[in-house]
């Protein structure tokens, strides 16, 4: 059924830290390498060594320049680099679901994963018409949308070490910029996070009400205003004597002069 | 958008397809026996045409009767439901006007009803996409009507309604690229509010996440031809309105007739394919294309 849930007893989600991120790839890779292998349909790619590959992945990093806005104390601030992994936000209004003509998208009322059954999925697209983050690919061997499961075969599988039971993407971060939790509950892990660091909604205009929330960038170290290696650069005496002052006036002396 | 042909055959024929039985249920032209059969014929042939190129696009088409499912949320399977409703009571009426010579005049509004019903469930499915902000106004539909019905008009041989019609449909199709043209950034959607780092400063894409291309960029960054999208629009614009009013202000027979329908076909068909070519998708922008 394509109408979503009034409401979810959990809001299982994602916080991504774009503070800490350190854009290694390392979730693309290991999202593509569980999925791949496990829920549903493996995500194909198309002609992955020849000159013009491409393939489905559900969580793919995007790289970032952001220069600050001049102020009078910044007139020529420096330009960030922050990298920006993005995948499904298993939104509350998740627009993706109420156009599915079949019912294969679905959003789960125990915990909010936004799901497809891919044995109903037609492959229209249209769920991917609808996502604004572009959450959603129809992979080009099966036919069928692809997205973010958030690992459900992971989270709850009592087979693996209790560890193991994040989503992929959260396990293999080296970094510790993602982070996996229930914000239905105000003492979660993510809530906290978010309540902390001021998470932020992707696109909130577009109505979608994202559950995975972003942490902004924390402010960089301001560097001071003067040159940090000019104080070695100064000449060591002023008005020397004995005979570096001998010779500092002999030399003077020569036709052609130097900078001093 | 990608201006996929099997949609734009399809919205394009489909459209004056319902457009035709539309007026063919309002009894415009009130025909019978075999000259309503051939009416009729036309109207399927476009209609059902137009649908059968629509599943050509699909990843699964033997999985499409699914899509009747979902009317209660989903326009794409309202649109379903509206159109096989609407082509069997019109092949219901239009049995009757063939064989048994008898207009069902109830059943014909019924089907007219169906017919401008499905044309108007089909623009909803763009008009939705809140997405494409191009899309995402009360025009769109607005416009897939007033085009349907002018197209309808035409086949249908109402020369008046039909210059009254381009005339409207005209004048709405400016009124979406006009409207279309500030739609995106009326949106308030940027890079800045995709990425959630607008309140650091101006945000440029730096690295995407891959070096190839993806499905994402292949179905809704779409560029190439955008740069022509002003002359297309004359193009579009002569062939579905121009040449069709003066050839039915003019004079009226059988050859200025077709000439007008395959005039207005053509114009509506590189309408369409603008339609879907110059809308640009939100998720662009995380790439830091439109």
């Amino acid at each position: 059924m394509t109408q979503l849930p009034t409401s979810t007893q959990k809001k299982l989600g994602l916080v991504i830290d774009l503070d800490t991120c350190v854009g290694c790839h390392a979730c693309v890779i290991s999202c593509k390498g569980w999925n791949t292998e496990n829920y549903g349909a493996p995500l194909s790619d198309q002609d992955p060594y020849g000159a013009n590959p491409s393939g489905t992945f559900l969580n793919r990093v995007h790289s970032y320049e952001v220069t600050p806005l001049a102020t009078s104390a910044k007139p020529h601030p420096t330009a960030q680099t922050i990298h920006f992994p993005k995948s499904c936000l298993h939104c509350e209004d998740a627009p993706c679901v109420t156009v599915c003509p079949t019912g294969a998208s679905y959003k789960r009322v125990e915990d909010g994963i936004v799901l497809v059954n891919e044995a109903d999925c037609i492959g229209c697209g249209l769920c991917a018409w609808a996502c604004p983050y572009g959450a959603r690919e129809l992979d080009q061997d099966e036919g069928v949308m692809k997205k973010c499961t958030l690992c459900v075969d992971r989270i709850y599988n009592e087979n693996l070490p209790e560890e193991d039971r994040e989503p992929a993407c959260v396990r293999t971060c080296p970094a510790g910029a993602r982070h996996f939790g229930d914000f239905a509950d105000p003492d979660s892990n993510v809530s906290r996070l978010t309540a902390e660091r001021g998470g932020i909604d992707l696109m909130p205009e577009q109505g979608t009400k994202p559950v995975n929330q972003y942490l902004p960038p924390r402010p960089k170290d301001d560097l001071p205003e003067f040159d940090v290696l000019a104080p070695y650069l100064e000449p060591v005496a002023e008005n020397p004597g004995g005979f570096i002052g001998w010779l500092d006036k002999a030399l003077d002396k020569l036709p052609s002069k130097g900078a001093n | 958008m990608h201006p996929a042909p099997s949609v734009i055959i399809f919205t394009t024929l489909s459209g004056l397809g319902f457009g035709l039985l539309v007026f063919l249920g309002l009894g415009l032209p009130a025909v019978t026996g075999l000259t309503a059969f051939w009416f009729f014929a036309i109207g399927y042939v476009l209609a059902v045409g137009g649908l059968m190129s629509s599943t050509f696009h699909l990843g699964h088409p033997e999985r499409a009767w699914k899509a009747f499912s979902q009317w209660r949320s989903s326009w794409l399977s309202r649109e379903g439901i509206c159109a096989v409703a609407a082509l069997i009571i019109m092949a219901l009426y239009g049995a009757g006007l063939v064989f048994f010579d008898s207009q069902w005049t109830i059943l014909g509004w019924l089907g007219a009803a169906l017919s401008l019903g499905t044309v108007f469930t089909t623009s909803m499915i763009y008009a939705q996409m809140k997405t494409v902000p191009r899309w995402h106004i009360p025009w769109t539909p607005a416009k897939f009507l007033t085009l349907s019905l002018a197209g309808g008009a035409l086949l249908a041989g109402q020369a008046f309604a039909a210059i009254i019609l381009l005339l409207l449909a005209a004048a709405i199709t400016i009124a979406t690229w006009i409207i279309g043209d500030g739609a995106f950034k009326a949106s308030g959607t940027d890079m800045e509010t995709a990425t959630g780092l607008g309140a650091i400063g101006k945000v440029k894409a730096f690295e995407p996440p891959h070096t190839g291309t993806n499905y994402l960029l292949r179905e809704f960054v779409h560029v190439v031809g955008r740069k022509h999208a002003f002359n297309l629009r004359v193009i579009a614009f002569v062939f579905a309105f121009v040449i069709p009013i003066l050839l039915m202000v003019l004079l009226v027979n059988h050859v200025t007739a077709a000439i007008a329908i395959l005039s207005h076909l053509i114009g509506v068909a590189v309408a369409r394919w603008l339609f879907f070519a110059e809308a640009e998708h939100v998720v662009g922008l995380y790439y830091g294309k439109r």
